[in-house]
């Protein structure tokens, strides 16, 4: 939808910090930027400052002093949310019972003073573009979440805010209906160009609809990179085990090799260090023959879960690994196997802090 | 047949406490419209008592329901701004002022009237007037509009759609307005019929501050009840029934509308 399109603008945070009246600090002074059109997710478990650094950005929290908010350039630090022109998806909807679906998509339209007749066409046309047709004149208790949630998406969009702020969107929704959902809302950020900010705990969300993810935790950014980046290559054990799964063990290092129980796993030549904290993905793991390979382990247990199977090999580390092996191979607990893991796959970390 | 006997148990039981309250209701009408309460009904029925009443305490009857529906307006145009700011703010202050605002359901009328009187009493034209009554009415019924239309808000999560409406570029009134009273009806027309019931029920505070001049129902009640004969004061009984009863029911029933829709 072209209408909308061009309308992004870039946001910019500087040394925003967010300490509460009770003295906690849910935020620790952050600098971020996002470029226009881009779509920024922040990530992290629960009480990590996300949603605080998503109310600093929307106007709904004053950042602590000396921190300041920037759109296009512009300091908007004192700039109240109705002012701002960002639209925002809140994980309730926060929709209005009082007005049914299609004057809620138009009230923001109404607030600016568009004329009725423009207003209604142009709820017709978010209406067709978050398809929810035939809805417009339902309350908003008729509705059901699936259809809640792409009404507040219709409403938050309609204003063709310079900045689409979403704060845990699908989170109160069923697995099945989220992952279309997820779909949906990814072709309409595209088409949309706007500059999008999602909070998430999911990181399933986080790599499908995000151009960039900052991983935080307890009020600060741990990492930011591109979703293959956290996820290959992450910066820390927090990061690697809270985006995917991920077997982390340390082990000392012998002439480019991992010494482990079940024995000697090649790592990147360059790491010259007399011990490390090695992370492995499951599916990164290859499944041998036993007797010839270097590194072997016992299968504990098999899950099979459809498209893959799900191992857990103990023996071949100090503690069992989780491995994803293909579905067609046939194994079952209590064989050896071999475990052929490429040296480029394991992950060096720093040491735990 | 043991099921029949708890239920006839339960309805006799029921019927004995409604009339408990029902019959001296009941007592009270009719003595209203007996000639002679001593010799009982067969002494006829009149209107004479009543009539006399309306005479003498029509304007009375009349103050009180200015003073009732200007309490309501008052509680209103303060009460409800004041719970959506209460419930928005939060914090520590918000509890303590909403502590305040409810300190009157503790304090007795008569020492709220005292207060007031100590306060007040000097400022000769406003001490005449019965917008001195209204004040004491104001600061006896503002915890009830508050309470309810806040206890609305705290179900409806009003301060995530204040904020909704807020991004959707609602300035603070036109987010009042849109957004926050329609969805606090239920609680403003519960608290309303609190406030109205209340202010023209008000015995304690109001007979404190009344003037000869300035009386209201249940002050005139009192006074007729003392100073008259028991079929005027059964006659006043009546009236103040076929006042307020209708009044409430009429409330009701637009507040059940409301709700139910």
């Amino acid at each position: 939808m072209s209408a909308a399109a061009g309308h992004g603008a870039s946001v910019r945070i500087e040394n925003c910090g967010k300490t509460f009246a009770d003295g906690t600090q849910a935020l620790e002074p952050a600098t971020l930027d996002i470029a226009r059109g881009e779509t920024l997710v922040l990530l992290g478990p629960s009480g990590c400052g996300k949603t605080t650094m998503l109310r600093i950005i929307a106007g709904l929290e004053l950042p602590d002093a000396g921190g300041k908010v920037l759109f296009d350039g512009k300091d908007m630090t004192l700039v109240p949310i109705e002012r701002r022109n960002v639209g925002m998806v809140f994980q309730s909807y926060a929709l209005f019972p009082n007005m049914s679906v299609a004057d809620n998509i138009g009230y923001g339209l109404k607030i600016r003073g568009v004329a009725g007749k423009e207003r209604a066409s142009r709820v017709a046309e978010l209406v067709a573009l978050t398809n929810i047709t035939g809805l417009e004149d339902r309350r908003i208790d008729q509705l059901s979440g699936g259809q809640r949630q792409r009404v507040a998406l219709a409403r938050a969009v309609a204003i063709r805010p310079g900045i689409l702020l979403l704060d845990e969107p699908l989170t109160a929704l069923d697995a099945a209906l989220r992952d279309r959902l997820r779909g949906e809302l990814n072709r309409l950020l595209r088409a949309l160009g706007i500059t999008a900010i999602y909070v998430t705990h999911d990181q399933a969300e986080a790599m499908e609809l995000g151009d960039r993810v900052v991983v935080m935790r307890k009020g600060a950014i741990v990492q930011i990179g591109s979703p293959r980046e956290i996820y290959f290559e992450p910066k820390n054990r927090f990061v690697a085990e809270f985006v995917g799964a991920a077997n982390v063990i340390e082990a000392p290092l012998a002439d480019g090799h991992l010494i482990l129980p079940g024995g000697r796993q090649p790592v990147d030549p360059a790491a010259n260090l007399p011990a490390a904290v090695a992370m492995i993905r499951p599916e990164s793991v290859g499944i041998v023959e036993a007797r010839t390979a270097p590194l072997t382990g016992i299968i504990d247990s098999v899950s099979f879960v459809g498209d893959r199977q799900r191992l857990v090999v103990s023996g071949a580390a100090q503690k069992p690994l989780t491995v994803d092996a293909p579905n067609t191979i046939k194994l079952k607990a209590g064989e050896r196997i071999g475990l052929s893991i490429a040296p480029g796959a394991v992950r060096l970390l720093p040491p735990e802090i | 047949m043991r099921d029949r006997l708890i239920f006839s148990a339960q309805l006799i039981f029921t019927l004995i406490v409604a009339a408990f309250l029902v019959v001296p209701a009941g007592m009270s009408i009719t003595a209203g419209v007996t000639a002679n309460y001593f010799r009982g009904i067969a002494s006829g029925v009149t209107l004479q008592w009543v009539a006399q009443v309306w005479e003498l305490y029509a304007p009375t009857i009349l103050l009180s329901f200015v003073i009732a529906f200007a309490t309501l307006a008052v509680t209103l145009i303060v009460g409800v701004p004041a719970a959506y700011a209460l419930h928005v703010r939060g914090g520590r202050l918000s509890r303590i002022v909403e502590e305040i605002i409810t300190l009157p359901l503790a304090v007795p009328g008569l020492a709220i009237a005292l207060a007031l009187l100590l306060t007040y009493g000097s400022f000769g034209e406003f001490r005449r007037s019965w917008a001195f009554i209204l004040a004491g009415h104001v600061v006896f019924t503002m915890p009830f509009m508050v309470r309810s239309v806040m206890a609305v808000f705290a179900t409806l999560d009003i301060k995530t759609l204040d904020e909704g409406a807020a991004s959707l570029g609602a300035s603070p009134w036109q987010r009042f307005r849109n957004v926050i009273v329609p969805n606090a009806t239920p609680g403003i027309l519960a608290g309303s019929l609190m406030v109205v019931t209340l202010s023209l029920g008000e015995f304690n505070l109001t007979w404190m501050l009344h003037t000869p001049l300035t009386k209201t129902l249940p002050i005139g009640l009192a006074d007729s009840y003392a100073s008259m004969r028991l079929e005027v004061a059964s006659a006043y009984t009546l009236i103040f029934f076929v006042m307020i009863i209708p009044l409430l029911i009429a409330m009701q029933m637009f507040a059940d509308k409301e709700r139910a829709r």
